[in-house]
C-alpha cells in the first residue's frame, strides 16, 4: 500500500492542532468549527479508505492464505541511542489497529459535529477544538504504533490531551482539579508500565544481537509478539514473589493500561473527569482513549498467552472492577456519573472477556469478543454520552433530580437515548447484544463463575441504565419546564445522535470474527442459544425492575433507600475510594513519609547553612571595629602584615 | 667610578621607610600624599635598578616605571580634587577629622 495515505493519518490532525492551535485567536468561531469539521472530515474518509483496503481488498499484502496479514506499512528510525535502544517511528495496519482507526474517527467526528452545537456559546471555542485534533492525532499515533516506545509516547501524549480538555472549564475550581487528578492517575500507572518495559527490555538484552529482536526491532510488536513464544519463552528462568519475571513484566505493563482504562483501585479520576464538556468525554472518556488500556493488552496478547497467570490476574482485575462500577452506577445522581461508572464497567467486562480468553477455548473467542464489545460499546457509548449532553444542554443541569418526564420535550434525544440504553443492556437485536453474548460465551467456556458473575453485572448494567432512563424521561415532569421549557438540540447535535443510534441498532450484524481475531484468522460466530437467552431474561428482569421503580413518580425509591441507608450512601459515596486515597495520600504519605523528609530537609540541610552564616556573622560582629575609619591605623596594619609575611618568608627560606 | 646595585637600593630603602613614617604619623592630608609619592618612587627606582643590573637586554622596568610615573601623575590630581573638597566640606585638612567611613 502507498504510505502517501497513512502519514497523512498522522499528520493532517497534528496540523490541524497547530492551524486551530497557534491560529485561532485570529479566526471567527465559525471558521475555525468549519476548518476542524472539514479537516476531521477528510481524516475519516482517509481512515477509512485505509481500513476498508485493509479488509476487504483481499490483496495478497493484507490476508494470505484466509490469515490477516499484519503490515508495517513504514517504520522509520527515529531516535538511536544505541545499537540496541532504538526509537522508531511508524504505521502497523493489522486487524485491531484498522479497526480501531474506524472507531477513532467515527467517534471524533461525531463529536467534532456535536460539539459545534454544544459548544457553541463558550469562550475558547477555537482551543477546543485544537485540543480535539491533538487528541486524535495521539490516539491515532497510539493504536498504529509499531513498537513499544512509540506506543509508549503516544500513550503521554493522550494522557496531556484529556489533562487539556477535562479543564477546558480552567476558571471552574473543580475542573482544574479533576484534570490534575486524571493526570497524576494516570501518570502513577504509567510509571509501573514503564518498569515493566524496562523488566521486558531486561529479557530482551538476553536474547542474541543478531536474533529477530536485535537492532532496531527490539521493541517492535511483530516481532515480540511471533518470536516471543520461542526467544523470550526460554528465558523465563527467575522468578519473584511466586510469579515469573515476565509475569511481572506483563502484569506492571497492564497497571499502566489500568490507569488509563480506570480499572479498581485506579479509577478514581474517571468519575472526576466528567467535569470535562460532555462530548469530551463521550470521545477521550466513552469511546475512544479509555479502551487504550484494553487495546494494549490485546497488542501484547501472545506475550500475556506465555504467562496464563498474568491474564488470570486481568481477569480478577476486571470481574471485580465491573461489580463494583455497576453498583455505584445504581446509586449516583449526575447522570454523567451513572455513564462515567458504566464506562468502567464495561471496560472492566472487556478486559475480563480478554483474561478468558485462550486459545484452546473456542479458538480464543475472548480476544475477538472483547474488540467486538470495544467496537459496539464505542458507539452507544458515545451515543448515551452526546445524549446527556443533549440534555444537559436543555436543563442547565447534570443531575436526574432536575429532570423527568423529558420524553414528550425531546423526542429525538429520547428515541436516541433509549436505543443506546437497550443496546448496552444487550436486548436482541442491538449492538450490545451480540457482543456482550460472546463475551459471556468466552466467560462460560474458561469457568462458569466468571459467567455468572459477569451475567449479574450484565444484569445490573441493564437496571441502572434503565433507571437512569426512566428517571429522566418518564417519572415526573419538573414544575421548572413552564418556565424554560427545553427542546430537542440543533441539528449539529441531533444528527450525530441520529447516526450512532443507527449505528448502535446494526453494528452487531457486522459479522465481527472474520475481521478480528487473536490469530487473524476467520472465525464464524454462532449465538449460544442458553447464555443469549439468560442474559435477555436478567437483562429484562432488571429493566422491568427498574420500570417498577421509576415509571411513574412513587415513593419506592425512597423507601428502598431508607431501608439501607448505609449501603445506599456508600455507593453514592463511590465506596469511599476517594476518601482511602485522601487518607493515604494526606495522613500516611504526607504526614508520615513527607514531613519527616521536610523536617530533614528544614533542619539538617538548612541547619548547616544556617549555621554557617551564624558563625560567619558571629565572628564579624566581634571584629568588625577594627574598621574605625582611621586610614593610619590600616596603613599600619599593612605595614605589620607585610612585614610579618616578610619574616616568615625568610625563615622559610633559611 | 663603578657603581654597585646597593648604591641605589639603600637610598630607596631610606625613601620608602621615610614614606612609611610619614604615612602613619603626619596628621595633613597633603603630607600623607607627599609620603605616598614617597613609597611610590622607591618603588620606582627598584624597578629601574633590577632592570639595569640584572636583566641589562630587557626593557621592561623602564616601561613599567614610566608607566607607573603617567599613573601615579593622575592618581596625585585625584588625590589633591578629594582633599580640595575634604577641605570645604570640614574646614581642615587633618586626616583625623574624616574618619566616618567605617562599618
Amino acid at each position: 500500500m502507498d504510505i502517501t495515505l497513512p502519514i497523512l493519518i498522522l499528520a493532517l490532525p497534528f496540523t490541524m492542532f497547530l492551524i486551530l492551535g497557534i491560529g485561532g485567536v485570529k479566526m471567527s468561531r465559525k471558521l475555525a468549527g468549519v476548518l476542524g469539521i472539514c479537516g476531521n472530515g477528510a481524516l475519516l474518509a482517509m481512515a477509512y479508505t485505509v481500513a476498508f483496503t485493509y479488509f476487504f481488498s483481499g490483496n495478497p499484502e493484507f490476508i494470505a492464505d484466509g490469515i490477516r496479514q499484519q503490515v508495517q506499512l513504514f517504520d522509520v528510525t527515529w531516535l538511536a541511542f544505541t545499537e540496541r535502544m532504538v526509537v522508531n517511528i511508524g504505521f502497523l495496519l493489522d486487524p485491531i489497529s484498522a479497526m480501531m482507526l474506524i472507531v477513532i474517527t467515527t467517534i471524533s467526528f461525531m463529536v467534532h459535529l456535536y460539539s459545534w452545537g454544544y459548544m457553541e456559546h463558550e469562550p475558547g471555542f477555537q482551543r477546543y477544538y485544537a485540543f480535539l485534533s491533538l487528541f486524535t492525532f495521539s490516539m491515532l499515533g497510539l493504536v498504529v504504533a509499531t513498537n513499544i516506545f512509540q506506543m509508549y509516547i503516544f500513550w503521554e501524549l493522550v494522557g496531556v490531551s484529556s489533562y487539556l480538555l477535562i479543564g477546558f472549564f480552567y476558571k471552574l475550581p473543580s475542573a482544574v482539579s479533576a484534570s490534575k487528578k486524571a493526570f497524576i492517575v494516570t501518570r502513577f500507572a504509567d510509571l509501573f508500565m514503564l518498569i515493566g518495559i524496562l523488566v521486558l527490555s531486561y529479557f530482551v538484552a538476553q536474547t542474541p544481537a543478531d536474533g529477530p529482536l536485535g537492532g532496531a526491532s527490539a521493541f517492535n510488536f511483530l516481532m515480540l509478539n511471533s518470536e516471543s513464544s520461542n526467544v523470550l519463552a526460554s528465558t523465563i528462568g527467575a522468578t519473584f514473589l511466586g510469579g515469573s519475571v515476565l509475569t511481572w513484566a506483563m502484569i506492571l505493563i497492564f497497571v499502566g493500561g489500568m490507569g488509563k482504562s480506570a480499572m479498581m483501585p485506579l479509577h478514581i479520576w474517571l468519575p472526576d473527569a466528567m467535569e470535562g464538556p460532555t462530548p469530551v468525554s463521550a470521545l477521550i472518556h466513552a469511546a475512544t482513549m479509555v479502551v487504550a488500556g484494553v487495546y494494549l493488552v490485546a497488542r501484547f496478547f501472545p506475550l500475556y498467552l506465555i504467562v496464563p497467570d498474568s491474564l488470570t490476574f486481568i481477569t480478577v482485575v476486571g470481574a471485580i472492577t465491573a461489580f463494583y462500577a455497576a453498583v455505584v452506577a445504581c446509586c449516583q445522581i449526575d447522570i454523567k456519573r451513572i455513564l462515567a461508572f458504566s464506562t468502567i464497567s464495561q471496560i472492566a467486562f472487556m478486559m475480563v472477556s480478554l483474561g478468558v480468553a485462550r486459545p484452546e477455548l473456542h479458538d480464543g473467542l475472548g480476544y475477538m469478543a472483547s474488540m467486538f464489545h470495544l467496537f459496539t460499546h464505542a458507539m452507544f457509548k458515545a451515543l448515551l454520552f452526546l445524549g446527556a449532553g443533549a440534555l444537559i444542554h436543555a436543563v442547565h443541569s447534570n443531575n436526574y433530580t432536575e429532570m423527568g418526564g423529558m420524553r414528550k420535550y425531546m423526542p429525538i434525544t429520547h428515541w436516541t437515548f433509549l436505543i443506546g440504553c437497550l443496546a448496552i443492556a444487550g436486548i436482541f437485536p442491538l449492538s450490545g447484544f451480540w457482543s456482550k453474548d460472546e463475551m459471556l460465551s468466552a466467560m462460560y467456556a474458561n469457568n462458569w463463575i466468571w459467567g455468572a458473575w459477569m451475567t449479574m453485572v450484565a444484569g445490573l448494567t441493564a437496571f441502572y441504565m434503565f433507571r437512569m432512563y426512566f428517571r429522566v424521561f418518564w417519572w415526573e415532569e419538573n414544575p421548572h419546564y413552564k418556565e424554560h421549557r427545553p427542546h430537542d438540540a440543533p441539528w449539529q447535535m441531533s444528527l450525530p445522535l441520529i447516526f450512532l443510534a443507527i449505528v448502535s441498532i446494526f453494528s452487531g450484524f457486522i459479522p465481527f470474527g472474520e475481521f478480528v481475531t487473536w490469530n487473524r484468522e476467520p472465525y464464524h460466530i454462532h449465538i449460544e442459544m442458553q447464555v443469549a437467552v439468560t442474559s435477555i431474561v436478567v437483562a429484562l428482569i432488571a429493566i422491568a425492575f427498574a420500570g417498577w421503580l421509576y415509571l411513574k413518580k412513587n415513593d419506592k425509591p425512597a423507601r428502598m433507600k431508607a431501608a439501607l441507608p448505609g449501603l445506599w450512601t456508600a455507593a453514592n459515596r463511590r465506596f469511599y475510594w476517594d476518601e482511602i486515597y485522601m487518607f493515604v495520600t494526606h495522613k500516611i504519605i504526607f504526614n508520615g513519609i513527607c514531613k519527616a523528609i521536610a523536617w530533614f530537609d528544614r533542619h539538617i540541610i538548612d541547619g548547616t547553612m544556617d549555621a554557617l552564616a551564624a558563625m560567619t556573622q558571629f565572628f564579624s560582629v566581634r571584629i568588625k571595629g577594627m574598621q574605625n575609619g582611621s586610614v593610619q591605623t590600616y596603613v599600619l596594619w599593612y605595614f605589620f602584615g607585610a612585614v610579618l609575611l616578610a619574616v616568615i618568608t625568610w625563615i622559610c627560606l633559611l | 667610578m663603578d657603581l654597585s646595585m646597593l648604591w641605589y637600593l639603600v637610598p630607596s630603602v631610606i625613601m620608602f621607610a621615610a614614606g612609611v613614617y610619614g604615612f602613619v604619623t603626619r596628621k595633613n592630608m597633603i603630607a600623607l600624599l607627599i609620603s605616598l609619592e614617597l613609597m611610590l618612587n622607591s618603588a620606582d627606582l627598584n624597578f629601574v635598578v633590577f632592570n639595569r643590573f640584572l636583566f641589562p637586554g630587557s626593557m621592561e622596568g623602564m616601561v613599567f616605571t614610566l608607566f607607573a610615573i603617567a599613573i601615579a601623575a593622575a592618581e596625585t590630581a585625584i588625590a589633591i580634587a578629594i582633599i580640595v573638597n575634604i577641605y570645604r566640606a570640614v574646614g581642615n585638612t587633618d586626616i583625623n577629622s574624616v574618619k566616618k567611613m567605617k562599618y
